[in-house]
């Protein structure tokens, strides 16, 4: 891809981008939030259009309109988000739009003969009649993988790989893409993972602000050079660079305690079992597991959006039981703060701009509220300053809430839940803080959390990384089938032990949960 | 992340892409005229001269746009709250009910400055609560709003005509209607308001309703963007689990907006039955609670674009009405068919054009930036 532009309205998203991938090689594309990777990828698999540049394939020129055109060049795209029908066997999926034949016994024959041909010669095992919905998370990724490469994929993109994977099978996709390039295919890794960089790529391209600012094989690298580059200052990652921060007393007051939480989804299934956990001033709780084990459920709970059927919670002097939980209005005023997991249906309203999207849960307060009327003009200068703390680009609060970043998104809403409230909160639900977030922001938001257990305040952390939970806690507690496998203080943690509790009984998280 | 995201501007989106689909529209339009025997122009002509050439046009014109803009007003409110609220025409039909009532019962006792506004009150009440009982359904049991208003459309059809036949039907006379109301349950006509500031204006049912109808432009504005509630109803419109999040309790807001927008529903009885006839009399709504959801389809849900949108068609039903009068061979069903077309090009595949426009526009733009 040569001299590639893209902008988005007032956002130039990719400026004069050149990006050579050599054949037959695993090429890593790195950057921070709003970097311009994904538009880079989005282009080359023709969800966008290049306002200026040329695309050459296989050193042919090339016009991608949509992705019709990407497939007929041979490029194969495995997204973040599964492109799966639930229903559907995994044979069927990838048959679906392609199938050789209009008598589906005669077209499943061929396709299933092309793809048996296609895991030997790969190694990717896939169980072919299952229905996708019974496929653990890592089979449904190699499933896209097949399919891609079904479909005469050459060059294949993938965006995130790992976020959704345990260490196991991560290690077990790395196999499988060094199989895919010792036959010749051409792989792009959209990653924010610098060491998993480090361990497969051959290459790598990183990107600024929407421009290249390395572009090196990986023999010429090393982590710290990636992170500057990313960034463009030096980054402070890991509690070795934090000030020692002295751990909570253990007589420090209880702010929240849950005893014994239980609950079954509309299947019968235990989401949740005998949990419970304890809170105390100035502590930051980690909760570590595979997504899918009931850490939602946990913070639904806990925040007020789900009412479990056995269990208490005490809160703020205040006791609830299932005939009378807490309810998120409730939760607001004991000075409970939840940001949730899934920013894009919970936390903002996309269509919304942003300021009215930034007083979300508290536009009834005396603040922002007159008689009936909301206080436009206090919401969008709280806002403004908002921003501005927490450095949220662009700093526009009239601009719509889903043309921000995720990143941008993520700080917005945790600086609402940090910020807008007469004093800080008490406690603190953080689910997945840095999803999606670049490093310079992640550095920012875990010293925020820090900040706020400082000032007494508890924080409760559910994230899928490994190393975030392990930066922030001072004791990590591991959910796994809806129980807390095991709790850990932060000295005794390592990647192996904390490893060997979140893949005990499940490696992989129960049918239908995400 | 979509696939094909058409990125418009503002100015295409919202003035280029409707003209454009508006033309199409009356290019379509002028292809059924003429394949009828007609000839399109002329009937474009005589249309706008019927519904903007005197002053007589104009009266009727805002009359029905008056109907229209309650109607849409109500659609959109619903709209807002994720709600498709097509029982327009029940909550309108009860609405004329309820102004009728509170005429019948105080008409003789209360002076007009009391009754109209009370008239007004149980147009709003009536139509309010005829949208609570679907919405109660939806909310508590979760039964789909678009399923039980269009049932409660028939049956307020029905319980009119069997009032209208069985207790209100004035003795003594064939037409089943009520009895008159009196003068003092009669909005002043815009005649008679012009009148009194000296200027002539030649009688028409165009009454003191669109000044309501302006008014309750101006506070459906204001409350769905300026307030506390509409901005619980429209978090909840857009995204009930956020909204759920935030604090905000949906059931209430299903029952809130789908009773505003009875209320606004409502009103169009204001204009009918206090408005014009003075009476009740069956079948008054004609079809406009159904034309309210093409107007704020084609309004995009906004009183701007309703109040546009409510002209074009009152503009439709005035002229179509002079057509029909001057115009040997047209029927009045070709109006349905105009509206059908506008409907189906403005409001349905109003984005088939999108993609040209934004192609259109990178490539003008392209050359501009690049000529320099």
């Amino acid at each position: 891809m040569h001299g590639i532009d893209k902008r988005f309205g007032a956002v130039q998203a990719n400026a004069a981008v050149d990006l050579t991938v050599a054949a037959g090689s695993v090429h890593g594309i790195v950057g921070e939030n709003g970097a311009g990777k994904s538009t880079l990828m989005s282009i080359l698999y023709g969800f966008y259009q290049a306002d200026a540049g040329q695309i050459e394939i296989e050193g042919r020129p090339a016009r991608i309109d949509d992705s019709h055109d990407a497939i007929a060049l041979g490029i194969g795209m495995v997204h973040q988000h599964f492109m799966l029908v639930d229903t559907l066997s995994a044979l069927d999926n990838v048959m679906l739009g392609a199938e050789p034949d209009w008598r589906l016994s005669r077209a499943r024959e061929k396709v299933r003969a092309g793809l048996q041909a296609l895991i030997d010669d790969t190694g990717l095992a896939v169980r072919l009649d299952l229905p996708v919905e019974e496929l653990p998370v890592g089979e449904r990724q190699r499933l896209e993988i097949l399919k891609a490469l079904y479909r005469g994929a050459r060059i294949l993109i993938l965006d995130e790989p790992t976020a959704v994977l345990t260490p196991q099978e991560t290690a077990t996709l790395f196999e499988t893409l060094r199989r895919l390039r010792g036959r010749g295919t051409t792989i792009l890794l959209i990653t924010h993972k610098l060491k998993e960089i480090m361990v497969l790529c051959d290459a790598v391209t990183v990107m600024r602000g929407g421009r290249v600012v390395l572009d090196t094989p990986i023999a010429q690298t090393g982590l710290d050079a990636l992170a500057q580059a990313m960034v463009g200052r030096r980054v402070k990652m890991g509690r070795e660079d934090q000030p020692h921060r002295a751990a909570a007393p253990a007589d420090a007051e209880v702010l929240l305690r849950a005893e014994g939480l239980g609950w079954r989804d509309a299947l019968g299934v235990p989401r949740l079992a005998e949990v419970s956990l304890a809170l105390r001033a100035g502590e930051i709780v980690g909760i570590a597991g595979v997504t899918g084990n009931g850490q939602s459920e946990l913070l639904d709970a806990l925040s007020g959006l789900l009412v479990p059927q056995a269990g208490t919670l005490e809160l703020g002097g205040q006791r609830f039981t299932p005939a009378h939980w807490i309810t998120p209005r409730r939760a607001r005023e004991l000075r409970l703060a939840h940001v949730p997991e899934d920013r894009h249906q919970r936390a903002l309203v996309l269509p919304f701009p942003a300021w009215e999207s930034a007083v979300l849960g508290y536009q009834d307060r005396p603040r922002y509220a007159r008689a009936g009327w909301m206080r436009g003009a206090t919401m969008r200068r709280d806002t403004a300053e908002m921003m501005e703390r927490y450095d949220v680009r662009p700093r526009n609060p009239q601009l719509r809430s889903s043309k921000f970043s995720g990143g941008n998104q993520q700080k917005l809403v945790l600086a609402r839940e940090a910020q807008l409230q007469d004093r800080p909160p008490r406690v603190l639900l953080v689910g997945q803080p840095t999803r999606g977030v670049d490093i310079g922001a992640i550095e920012f938001i875990h010293g925020r959390l820090r900040a706020l257990c400082e000032g007494g305040g508890a924080v409760l952390v559910v994230s899928s990384e490994l190393d975030e939970i392990l930066a922030l806690a001072d004791r990590v507690l591991v959910m796994n089938g809806g129980r807390i496998a095991g709790e850990l203080p932060i000295e005794r943690c390592d990647e192996a032990a904390l490893g060997r509790l979140m893949g005990d009984s499940a490696a992989e998280p129960a049918p239908a949960a995400a | 992340m979509s696939s094909h995201s058409i990125e418009l501007p503002r100015w295409i989106d919202l003035v280029v892409l409707p003209v454009f689909n508006l033309m199409l529209a009356l290019l379509v339009a002028g292809v059924v005229v003429w394949s009828v025997g007609l000839e399109p122009l002329q009937v474009i002509r005589l249309l706008l001269k019927g519904a903007f050439g005197s002053a007589v046009g104009w009266g009727y014109t805002l009359y029905y746009a008056t109907t229209f803009v309650f109607a849409g007003l109500a659609v959109a409110v619903a709209f807002h709250g994720g709600l498709f609220n097509i029982g327009g025409e029940g909550q309108a039909t009860m609405g004329g009910l309820g102004a009728g009532l509170v005429a019948l019962a105080l008409a003789a006792h209360w002076p007009a400055w009391a009754l109209l506004p009370a008239m007004v009150a149980g147009a709003m009440v009536f139509g309010l609560a005829w949208a609570a009982v679907p919405a109660a359904l939806q909310a508590w049991r979760g039964s789909h709003v678009v399923i039980t208003t269009i049932m409660f459309n028939f049956i307020a059809a029905a319980l009119l005509a069997w009032l209208l036949v069985n207790v209100l039907k004035a003795p003594g006379n064939m037409t089943v209607e009520s009895r008159a109301f009196g003068p003092n349950a009669l909005l002043p006509g815009m005649h008679q308001m012009l009148g009194a500031l000296g200027i002539a204006w030649p009688r028409t049912p165009l009454n003191a309703s669109v000044l309501l109808a302006a008014l309750a432009c101006v506070m459906v504005w204001l409350v769905l963007w300026r307030s506390r509630a509409g901005f619980a109803l429209r978090a909840t419109g857009f995204a009930p689990e956020a909204a759920r999040y935030g604090g905000i309790a949906p059931r209430r807001q299903v029952m809130l907006s789908m009773m505003l927008s009875g209320a606004l529903a409502g009103l169009v009885g204001v204009n009918e039955i206090a408005g014009v006839h003075n009476r009740l009399l069956p079948d008054f709504v004609a079809g406009a609670g159904f034309a309210g959801i093409a107007v704020s389809l084609i309004g995009r849900n906004h009183p701007v674009g309703i109040v546009l949108a409510s002209l074009l068609f009152g503009a439709l039903y005035q002229g179509g009405a002079e057509l029909a009068f001057e115009m040997p061979g047209f029927s009045r069903d070709m109006v349905y068919t105009l509206q059908g077309l506008i409907v189906l090009f403005a409001g349905a595949m109003a984005m088939v054009a999108a993609p040209m426009f934004a192609r259109l526009h990178a490539a003008l733009t392209r050359r501009g930036a690049a000529g320099g």
